[in-house]
């Protein structure tokens, strides 16, 4: 697409109003995922294995069948067979065909009048199970004498003679380690793992589905992609996708653990049985055992660097589960794990590992987070062993626009090197440390996405605009949306509507995910509205009876342009659109890509702690995440995103992790026992937006969701490690762990 | 079984309900008086998304009765707004873009709510510690903790 370069001087980019569904948010009127309901309503539950890996022998439903209010029991047998790829992985993991492969697998569902009495209803259906060893540890996973979780999953890519729970296999690089290894002063090599984390969004999965024995259908629920919901649910259960139209509600968060199902297709083929609609919605220990969490890691690290600081070679292997089912997001952990730094020598190597966990989904930058901990704590070791600053050895060997990626293309425009001088120039970083007290630097990335994109605007008989676009608001995005469609009509902010548009009245849109949104929707918001100033335009030059091309549109008018110039008054968006019924008909534009100009994200952070020698607790004393954004069109939103991935990274590094017993089975899915972070265990994070425009937007936007999940967990590793003198490379940093490695170095 | 007839008061209406004798004061909220704006985040009391107050205590209504409510005044969001006006705490979390997703938000306007009519005048600290039982994921409190802190200077000042 030609684009005229980003455009620098704004009237509303930029600005903070107030987001257009604040006053239904704070009042409670806004309705999410659960708070939809349907005359006939009835309610759903789903029975889950108890075992980690287990034969299911026989399920009988009988009793539950029998009992008042049950109106329908669905297992395996109600979903099409003969499914291949991830088709077959979506349907295996929403309802257990042979085996339940995981603690929580779903292996039935009941619809009945009540909630309570189709959860009573479970109690009552039989299922026989043989149960089978297991396996839920990366390492153990790949092990000689592990449990197979099934044969044939593997793909082309895994040489031959690896156990069948490796199925994706990957190396990439460049240059040539031994010569670059050979040219460093230090060289540092270690191994590092980290634990599943689980996106935590506050809002469990709901839907409600109605599906005719017709093959029509309707689904409500709560999504970041309602296109992808039909096709997913369609794909399962062997319909039509067009026949299904989808319907967000407001998010509760996501996170990229809503880009896929899990309980839709089983609330369609319980309402198609039942004959009426369904509507399930999941606990919070379900979502904890089986939804999405994200992989978990072992990854081995080497590293070299002069002793002026130049990283001189680097290698990586990373093995991740991602569950029963192939996905580990390790294709992303090599391809960002060295992405800041310009190395001519390295090398990645990567394993996709299934186990008996629950099927992994997107997380905040999948894949990226893990890598970083890893490289990033190595390369903090190299700068500590060579007495060098963290901070201008990153700026030593930082990309920027024309370095060659360690995986492939050169860099267009980036930020990298703005946000660590702006991390040096901070406050922050030349605060005075006290006893106990340490600080770690670290640096991240995510490439993020354009993605298949279609958005309309039209304009109302008052003048205002009406946006439709198909990515749901999971941040604050209407916000953003109606500021670029003021920005390119030149009318106020409060005369934009934003609305988010089901699966049956806009043309395909990927979901909120890869920090595309703001991006992608708003490029094609950008274009669409491009398009209806020019039938403005058009409406103007007839009425006045000039050629269009002696038209301009400025500040919301169409006024004359050229020899035409000041011969007519402009005509405002309001004087045209009170006329469009006689002038023409109603006037609107459209806008449909995907957009390939997606610009990526650095950002640095950096972190003081104090580790109390006594308890091994870590407190975070001070945070700062400076990030590019490219252009920060509603700056509020985009600091809310630092912020929010910082703490969601500050959880991954302290707190939370999957923590499965000798049974295989989850042992903390409750809120309580899965830590996330609350408001006493954090101090203000403080942010810099860095805004280096990214060419390949209007406005110059970069996607902002993603890169600040990333520096985190090396972050804080650096940080701890400056405190304790103890390099940390077991995440997450629980209070025993750290009192074992304080004991242990005195 | 049969039912329990409960008559209680939300946000000064006097309401009844029928209830099963292990439904919650949130499921009565949301499924019998279609009071949909306290949400069910964990149903265990960790994440304060159901917070109410009962008879002026913050209670997580997901940990009481729906039978418990008799006789009581319980008040949820739908009632913070008086006479079409936003409270000042509801105004400052849109002003300071203290909501993300806003799951999290009425549980949490609710819960601030209660402690500046204990303490209209909190430290951060006290403030990060009475809010620790609400849960939210996308924000890092950062916002929400400075929208509470304004909120709570303006009503003193109005005061």
């Amino acid at each position: 697409m030609a684009l005229d370069g980003p455009k620098q001087d704004f009237k509303y980019i930029g600005t903070r109003p107030d987001r257009p569904d604040g006053w239904d948010k704070v009042t409670g009127k806004a309705r999410f995922g659960a708070d939809f309901s349907m005359p006939g309503m009835l309610h759903g539950a789903i029975l889950r294995s108890p075992h980690a890996h287990a034969k299911i022998i026989k399920i009988d439903a009988t009793k539950a069948l029998a009992l008042k209010g049950v109106k329908a029991v669905v297992t395996r047998a109600d979903f099409p067979e003969g499914l291949e790829g991830e088709d077959w992985n979506i349907q295996e993991n929403v309802m257990a065909g042979e085996k339940a492969l995981y603690d929580g697998h779903a292996v039935a569902a009941v619809a009945a009048t009540s909630q309570l009495i189709a959860r009573d209803a479970l109690k009552l259906i039989e299922v026989e199970y043989e149960v089978l060893p297991h396996v839920t540890d990366v390492d153990k996973a790949m092990a000689e004498d592990a449990p197979v979780i099934r044969e044939g999953a593997a793909d082309y890519s895994v040489p031959e003679g690896m156990h069948p729970n490796v199925v994706r296999y990957m190396e990439s690089g460049r240059g040539d380690l031994e010569k670059g290894f050979a040219e460093a002063d230090l060289v540092i090599e270690e191994s590092f793992t980290t634990e599943a984390a689980h996106q935590g969004y506050i809002e469990p999965h709901a839907c409600v589905a109605n599906l005719g024995a017709d093959g029509k259908g309707d689904l409500w629920c709560c999504t970041q992609g309602h296109w992808f919901v039909r096709q997913m649910c369609t794909a399962v259960l062997g319909l039509e996708a067009t026949q299904l139209r989808v319907t967000p509600s407001e998010i509760g968060g996501g996170f990229g653990g809503k880009t896929t199902v899990f309980i839709d297709p089983v609330a369609l083929a319980l309402s198609r049985k039942a004959g009426r609609p369904v509507k399930l919605v999941m606990s919070r220990s379900e979502v904890l055992r089986a939804t999405g969490p994200t992989a978990s890691a072992s990854m081995d690290i080497k590293m070299g660097m002069t002793k002026e600081g130049k990283i001189t070679a680097a290698s990586g292997t990373f093995r991740m589960q991602g569950g029963a089912f192939p996905g580990a997001p390790v294709d992303v952990t090599t391809m960002l794990a060295f992405a800041n730094y310009d190395i001519e020598h390295v090398h990645h190597v990567g394993y996709d590992v299934m186990t008996n966990r629950p099927k992994q989904a997107a997380y905040r930058a999948p894949g990226a987070p893990m890598g970083a901990f890893a490289t990033e704590s190595v390369l903090d070791e190299l700068c500590r062993g060579l007495g060098l600053d963290p901070i201008e050895t990153r700026l030593k060997n930082a990309v920027k626009e024309g370095t060659p990626a360690t995986f492939g293309p050169k860099f267009p425009p980036v930020g990298l090197i703005e946000t660590l001088e702006e991390a040096r120039a901070h406050p922050n970083y030349s605060v005075k440390l006290g006893p106990n007290q340490g600080r770690g630097v670290a640096s991240g990335y995510w490439m993020n996405w354009g993605g298949e994109t279609s958005a309309s605007v039209a304009i109302g008989d008052d003048g205002s605009v009406q946006v439709s676009i198909g990515t749901v608001d999971i941040g604050g995005s209407r916000a953003s949306m109606a500021l670029m469609a003021a920005e390119a009509f030149g009318i106020p902010y409060e005369n934009v509507r934003v609305s988010i548009a089901d699966t049956g009245s806009l043309g395909i849109n990927e979901p909120t995910h890869g920090s595309r949104a703001t991006f992608a929707s708003g490029l094609a918001i950008i274009e669409a509205s491009r398009e209806a100033t020019r039938k403005l335009c058009q409406r103007a030059a007839d009425k006045w009876g000039i050629d269009a091309d002696a038209v301009t549109w400025e500040d919301g008018c169409a006024k004359p342009s050229g020899p035409n110039a000041g011969e007519f008054d402009p005509l405002t968006i309001a004087e045209i659109a009170a006329e469009m019924g006689s002038t023409g008909g109603p006037i609107s534009g459209h806008h449909e890509s995907t957009p390939d100009g997606f610009g990526g994200s650095f950002g640095t952070h950096v972190v003081d702690v104090e580790v109390d020698p006594e308890t091994g607790r870590t407190t975070i004393l001070r945070y700062l995440v400076v990030q590019d954004a490219g252009k920060a069109i509603h700056p509020a939103y985009v600091e809310g995103q630092f912020q929010g991935g910082a703490v969601q990274g500050i959880g991954w590094t302290l707190n939370e992790e999957y923590i499965y017993g000798e049974d295989g089975r989850l042992q903390n899915p409750i809120f309580l026992d899965y830590r996330v972070p609350v408001a006493s265990d954090l101090p203000m994070i403080d942010t810099v937006i860095v805004e280096v425009p990214n060419p390949g937007h209007p406005y110059g936007v970069r996607g902002v969701g993603e890169t600040g999940i990333t520096p985190p967990l090396p972050a804080i590793a650096n940080a701890v490690r400056d405190a304790i003198g103890v390099r940390m490379k077991k995440l997450p940093l629980t209070p025993p762990r750290v009192l074992a490695a304080i004991k242990a170095r005195d | 079984m049969s039912k329990i007839h409960v008559t209680t008061k939300v946000n000064g209406d006097e309401v009844e309900y029928l209830c099963e004798p292990r439904e919650t004061l949130l499921d009565c909220l949301r499924d019998h008086l279609d009071l949909t704006g306290a949400k069910e985040g964990c149903g265990t009391g960790d994440c304060g998304a159901c917070s109410v107050t009962m008879d002026g205590r913050l209670v997580c209504s997901c940990l009481v009765l729906g039978a418990e409510a008799q006789g009581k005044e319980i008040a949820t969001i739908e009632g913070m707004a008086e006479d079409g006006a936003l409270h000042p705490l509801q105004r400052k979390f849109i002003e300071h873009a203290a909501l993300q997703c806003g799951i999290c938000t009425p549980g949490i306007l609710v819960a601030a709510k209660s402690l500046l009519e204990k303490n209209p005048d909190p430290t951060e600290t006290e403030m990060r510690y009475w809010l620790a039982g609400n849960l939210c994921r996308c924000t890092g409190y950062d916002k929400i903790i400075r929208a509470v802190m304004d909120a709570a200077a303006e009503m003193r000042e109005a005061s």
